[in-house]
């Protein structure tokens, strides 16, 4: 199924927003998830289903400034 | 007030605009920000605004400048190494608008200091380059009910935001607690291309110069994430969240606390380059 990931439209096997960050290799605390504009909690990461369509947002930190 | 004809001639181009005039000149020029940080960020912040006219500039900084500084933090110059950043700002900015009364605080911007410190600005920009500095800008700007225009930059990414208390969501609606301090690198492992601190900075600054105006549509329930690589600019869609800790509908932040300890500058993100 497609899903579009931070603006780009990827083929995904399908599962939750877990196994779409351990297949990137993206450690689950260094992200916060949002998924068709709504935050996702960290607890529901697990639990949430990937449908075909969905818009996903990794938002990492990004320090620095000075 | 009545602007010198010096006022006039300095503030001709911005006058000559029909959202700024003098009505808005004049707003400028009772305007004051407040900048956290007087580093990569806070350099072009501080000198555009002071370019600008605002009024008063508030600048925070403990530190002293650095040789490894001058490569991005534009508001220091070689002479200055080992002088505080908040003296060498506030003599740049004198130099290019005299008019311009500069606050230094050669200090960190702690719990304890924050709100005496806020209360008297419009607008806050953070220019800081630790996770829980910034997290601390963000509820102390909640509670003190100040704008604030946060800003990040780390190797060729940067990003950019706007804050209205209580209106707009804020960083803990997206990031609802620093990162986990094993995993976070340091900004000198890190890296950064020196000119995102002037295309991040100098943003900031344009959003302060419009709450100050009360122009446009600022850059609120928004993430605007900047790619150096690519040159893209990509906007993220982001809203108040009823779960957040501070402005959420049951907050468990009611009051202002240090979240994470402030050591040295933290700024990696592992995994984004595997997108
Ligand atoms: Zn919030």
């Amino acid at each position: 199924m497609q899903v579009t990931i931070n603006g780009k439209a990827e083929e995904i096997a399908g599962g939750t927003v877990l196994d779409l960050l351990k297949a990137k290799s993206i450690e689950p605390q260094m992200v916060a998830v949002e998924v068709n504009d709504t935050m996702l909690e960290r607890t529901h990461l697990e639990t949430t289903q990937l449908k075909d369509g969905d818009h996903v947002e990794f938002l990492f930190y990004m320090g620095g400034g000075r | 007030m009545e602007f010198t004809e010096t006022q006039i001639n300095r503030y001709s181009r911005h006058i000559l605009l029909p959202e700024v005039g003098g009505k808005g000149q004049k707003k400028i020029i009772q305007g004051k920000v407040l900048i956290v940080g007087a580093g990569g960020l806070g350099s072009p912040a501080a000198l555009y605004l002071a370019a600008a006219g605002i009024g008063t500039i508030g600048l925070i900084d403990s530190d002293v400048v650095d040789l490894s500084n001058l490569q991005r933090q534009v508001i220091h110059q070689t002479p200055d190494v080992g002088r505080p950043k908040v003296v060498s700002g506030k003599e740049k900015i004198q130099a290019l608008n005299p008019d311009v009364n500069v606050v230094m605080y050669e200090e960190r911007l702690t719990a304890g200091n924050a709100l005496k410190i806020m209360s008297g600005y419009d607008v806050v920009i953070d220019g800081v380059d630790n996770f829980p500095t910034k997290f601390l800008i963000n509820d102390a700007c909640y509670f003190a009910g100040k704008p604030l225009v946060h800003g990040g930059i780390l190797r060729f990414d940067g990003r950019v935001t706007t804050i209205i208390p209580k209106k707009s969501a804020c960083y803990r609606c997206v990031f609802k607690k620093p990162p986990p301090e094993g995993l976070v690198a340091s900004c000198q492992e890190a890296g950064v291309i020196g000119v995102l601190a002037g295309i991040i900075g100098t943003i900031q600054a344009t959003e302060a110069l419009k709450l100050i105006l009360g122009i446009g549509r600022p850059l609120t329930d928004r993430l605007l994430d900047f790619d150096a690589r690519r040159t893209q600019f990509r906007e993220i869609r982001i809203k108040r969240n009823p779960d957040c800790p501070l402005c959420g509908e049951r907050p468990t932040i009611t009051e202002l606390i240090e979240d994470g300890d402030v050591g040295g500058p933290t700024c990696a993100l592992p995994g984004q380059r595997n997108l």
